[in-house]
């Protein structure tokens, strides 16, 4: 089942909603959103984007396994934990840079923390998702 | 100490990635580790020996008491030494035994585990790391003893050992929690101050009974020794290594560390005498039946335990002068025989011993470590084996006098049987004519015949020299085991022509008699098998069966398979707890006066969600029933919108439509909706849930009428910016409050969507064979 107008929809709204999950994330330290949140409308976007165009297209679009996203998630997430203990700081201590940086703000260790979430929560829902769906009977 | 232990951790680490580029020559780095180590160990050995002792403190889980406490003392030394010492030998030798085996990085890998656990085991002051080093020897022999995975007996030899230590470890961990709540200290350096109080109480006993199940099941005493025959299927370098000379003694090791704080009394010394001393005379006489090399071997390691475990209930000083010496005397004699015999079987190809003779034609250095190993263990003058033996008749003769006789003739009876089984394995293969068959053989490349060598040429230079050991180690280990002076003085003639000289002699004598007449052979072997039904093994298996047959019987009834089955249970036990805890609190007060009015919208949003209730249940169509699933879903989020709670709105708004999704997506591979239940199970349901239901909203409602308690959110309210320099609350505790959940959470999502991977593409592979 094709359908011409979800498939020219979703053109434009994979982008738009792409761009909404990362300002999802990057204002969750101050406003409603975070990386769970963001990671979950990203995934949604992809599946939008596989239901349009068959999941074989997306897959194309993703270049690499989603599966991947997840270690390379984790690997952020635990790097923002560990990185305060070689300053002295007992892990998990927020670091912030001096300077704020324009449009974005403030950025501190949390921001890279709740990126590793983004990219396992994309990682995760659409390594099920997708086994599921490309799985032939 | 501590980088020696990691050394040896990060080696076996290591060798998962570069294990397979190790199997050529860059092998012979292998054992240069535990060279390395025992030469910087070897270092320690005049301090030590002029009663210093080192201690290194780092904080691990102060909270808990659980620290790295490292602490070498004469005990601990002699332990390392024999570890690293012995271990270097074993790493030669199985480099070359296991030359061009598949899983040859595997063995060093468990062997470098077993090392290190081993070293923490006898390095640790604090009780309880001891006890996860001492788990660890369990779990890296387990390994070890299974290494032929692809032999049935084999791996239920490895599971056998496992469950006897792993059970003796759980009595162990009880009896060293109860022993450092009564003491009030975890350190083991600094329970001798504690003696008094130790003794004099009430779980005294309970403490000696757990501590001594630990010992006994890891040192093979009876009735818990048969799993050390059995693991002697592991290759022999583990044999040698593990099951005479380090592991079974770690138990040894847990008694005479203990010894100082808990020794000395009636409940302490009549156990182990009993115990030790039955074990050391069954198994003695047990190893003359045997024809095979490697079990007449286990067979007087669990005697020789049995003596040492004796010795430390006799407890007297010349008793713990004499299991300090025999440690040594033991772990070199009999690691030497266990070597011999694995090039024995290594060249030949059989282990039983009628068919072995006058090997010595064929392999003349190892028949000169054999013999050497042999004598030792049977104790002729000049050998360090006569200097053990000595102190062992001497400990007996000035133990209690009304006990003196007896242990004695104990004694001599078993170290007679030992004699003549020393013999059997170290001599015996070697004498007498060659048969034609093994004309052939020729040595074995040298790191093989070495080591067993060198161990056996100690033995004989050890008892040459007795004094030079006896001031550098054995004075050392003794004091430690004793917790106070002993003089040890080892010499080789005591200068007078006295009762334990006489003893000594009789012994040998009695024991090449032995030795003559005992004329090992299949018919005695059988005739050993015909009391298996009553042995502890047998009866062990009938239980372990039993509990097999209950956990088969409980699986089926409660883990069935059905997804409707355990949501049943679930939900009946919740409300069976919920209902106890609410009767239990007393009657049910409810205020409706505080519930804010309703307005229109929240009835409308209600009024949608019961009727997609509605649907949900009574639809036949599984797609009309994911729909109206998520129609509850976005009504529930709109209430959290109504209530402003936009972070969980906009989670759930996501994750209904994610849901909705992968039903969708399920649903397609489904076979068609058939109704299976009928309408009784469905009434049972019905009540199930409306009960369920009916109990939460008490609950939801109850809720409001208990006093809040806003210490929690006002914490986060208020240090939010200060700390987090954020202000969405929610967020914060998510990614920086409590973020090392929210790591451990995501590490769970990544192992979910790993296992629905994994599961899909395998099922995807074995349809593909198909």
């Amino acid at each position: 089942m094709r359908s011409i107008i979800l498939q020219t929809a979703t053109r434009y709204l994979l982008p738009i909603l792409l761009l909404f999950s990362f300002f999802l994330l990057l204002r969750g330290h101050y406003y409603p959103g975070g990386g769970f949140v963001g990671g979950l409308v990203a995934s949604i976007a992809f599946v939008l984007h596989s239901f349009a165009n068959g999941t074989e297209a997306t897959m194309k679009i993703l270049k690499r396994k989603p599966l991947s996203l997840i270690p390379i998630g984790l690997g952020i997430s635990a790097t923002s934990v560990v990185l305060p203990t070689f300053f002295g700081l007992p892990p998990m201590t927020g670091l912030w840079w001096e300077e704020k940086i324009p449009v974005i703000g403030m950025i501190g260790s949390a921001l890279f923390f709740d990126l590793g979430v983004y990219l396992v929560v994309v990682g995760v829902v659409l390594t099920i998702l997708f086994t599921i769906s490309l799985t032939k009977d | 100490m501590l980088f020696t232990i990691l050394l040896g951790l990060f080696s076996a680490i290591l060798l998962i990635p570069f294990g397979s580029r190790l199997k050529s020559k860059w092998s012979i780095l292998l054992p240069l580790i535990p060279t390395g180590i025992f030469a910087y160990y070897l270092g320690f050995i005049p301090k030590i020996a002029s009663g210093a002792s080192f201690v290194q403190h780092i904080e691990w889980v102060p909270t808990l008491g659980v620290n790295f406490d490292f602490r070498l003392d004469g005990l601990s030394m002699l332990f390392m030494l024999l570890i690293t010492g012995i271990g270097t030998g074993i790493f030669f030798y199985a480099r070359t035994y296991l030359k061009g085996h598949p899983y040859f990085d595997r063995f060093f890998g468990y062997l470098f585990l077993f090392m290190t656990a081993m070293m923490g085991l006898v390095l640790s002051d604090n009780m309880l790391l001891l006890f996860i080093f001492w788990e660890l020897t369990s779990i890296s022999s387990f390994f070890l003893i299974g290494f032929n995975n692809d032999n049935k007996d084999s791996r239920k030899s490895a599971m056998t050992a496992m469950t006897i230590t792993g059970m003796g470890g759980f009595f162990l961990l009880a009896g060293l929690v109860l022993l450092g709540n009564v003491a009030g200290t975890y350190q083991i350096s600094e329970l001798i101050e504690y003696k008094d109080r130790i003794i004099n109480s009430d779980f005294y006993p309970l403490i000696l009974l757990f501590i001594f199940l630990g010992a006994f099941t890891k040192s093979a005493q009876f009735p818990f020794h048969f799993w050390l025959p059995g693991a002697m299927k592991a290759p022999t370098p583990v044999s040698a290594y593990l099951h005479s000379a380090t592991m079974v003694k770690a138990g040894i090791y847990l008694l005479a560390r203990f010894f100082p704080a808990l020794g000395g009394t009636d409940l302490w010394s009549y156990p182990l005498m009993i115990v030790g001393g039955f074990t050391m005379l069954y198994a003695a006489i047990h190893s003359l039946f045997r024809i095979d090399l490697k079990s007449i071997l286990a067979y007087t390691t669990i005697s020789a335990l049995g003596i040492l475990v004796f010795l430390l209930g006799v407890g007297s000083r010349e008793a713990i002068i004499a299991a300090a010496v025999f440690i040594l005397v033991h772990a070199l004699y009999k690691a030497t025989l266990f070597l011999v015999t694995g090039i024995i079987d290594h060249e030949t190809g059989t282990r039983d011993i009628t068919k072995l003779a006058g090997l010595r034609k064929v392999l003349m250095p190892v028949a000169i470590a054999g013999i050497l190993a042999a004598l030792s263990s049977a104790g002729l003058p000049g050998t360090f084996g006569f200097i053990g033996k000595d102190l062992i008749y001497e400990a007996t003769l000035h133990s209690k006098e009304n006990l003196m006789l007896i242990l004695t003739i104990l004694a001599v009876i078993t170290n007679t049987c030992l004699v003549a089984a020393g013999f059997m394995a170290g001599w015996k293969p070697f004498a007498g004519e060659l048969p034609r068959e093994y004309s052939q053989l020729h040595l074995p490349y040298k790191s093989m015949w070495i080591p067993p060598l060198i161990l056996g040429t100690l033995g004989l230079l050890f008892g040459l020299f007795p004094s030079f050991i006896g001031k550098w180690m054995s004075l050392a280990t003794a004091n430690s085991i004793f917790g106070a002076e002993t003089d040890l003085k080892l010499a080789i003639w005591h200068g007078s022509f006295n009762t334990v000289l006489i003893l000594s002699l009789v012994t040998l004598g009695l024991g090449i008699l032995l030795y003559i007449f005992n004329k090992p052979s299949e018919k005695k072997v059988s005739f050993l098998e015909k009391f298996q039904s009553i042995s502890s093994q047998s009866i062990l298996t009938r239980y372990s069966n039993d509990i097999i047959r209950f956990s088969t019987w409980y699986t089926g009834k409660f883990h069935n398979g059905y997804l409707r089955s355990y949501h049943l249970k679930i939900i009946l036990f919740a409300e069976g707890l919920l209902i106890y805890k609410l009767w239990m609190s007393g009657p049910i007060q409810i205020d409706f006066d505080n519930l804010t009015p309703l307005t229109i919208y929240e009835v409308a949003v209600v009024v949608i969600l019961l009727g997609a209730l509605l649907i949900v249940v009574s639809t036949p169509s599984r797609l009309t029933a994911v729909v109206s699933m998520s129609v509850i879903g976005y009504c529930i989020c709109l209430m959290y919108v109504f209530y402003s709670a936009p972070d969980l709105a906009m989670t759930q708004f996501t994750i209904d439509t994610l849901s909705t999704v992968l039903f969708v997506l399920v649903l397609y591979k489904l076979p068609g909706f058939l109704n299976l239940a009928s309408a009784k199970q469905q009434y049972r349901d019905i009540v199930v849930a409306l009960g369920f239901g009916a109990i939460l909203s008490i609950i939801a409602l109850k809720v409001l009428y208990e006093p809040i308690q806003t210490q929690t959110s006002d914490f986060y309210g208020e240090n939010a910016y200060i700390l987090a320099k954020g202000k969405n609350v929610v967020n914060l505790i998510l990614a920086d409050f409590r973020g090392i959940d929210t790591m451990f959470e995501t590490v769970v999502l990544g192992i979910a969507a790993l296992g629905v991977y994994s599961l899909l593409k395998l099922r995807l592979k074995s349809s593909e064979k198909e």
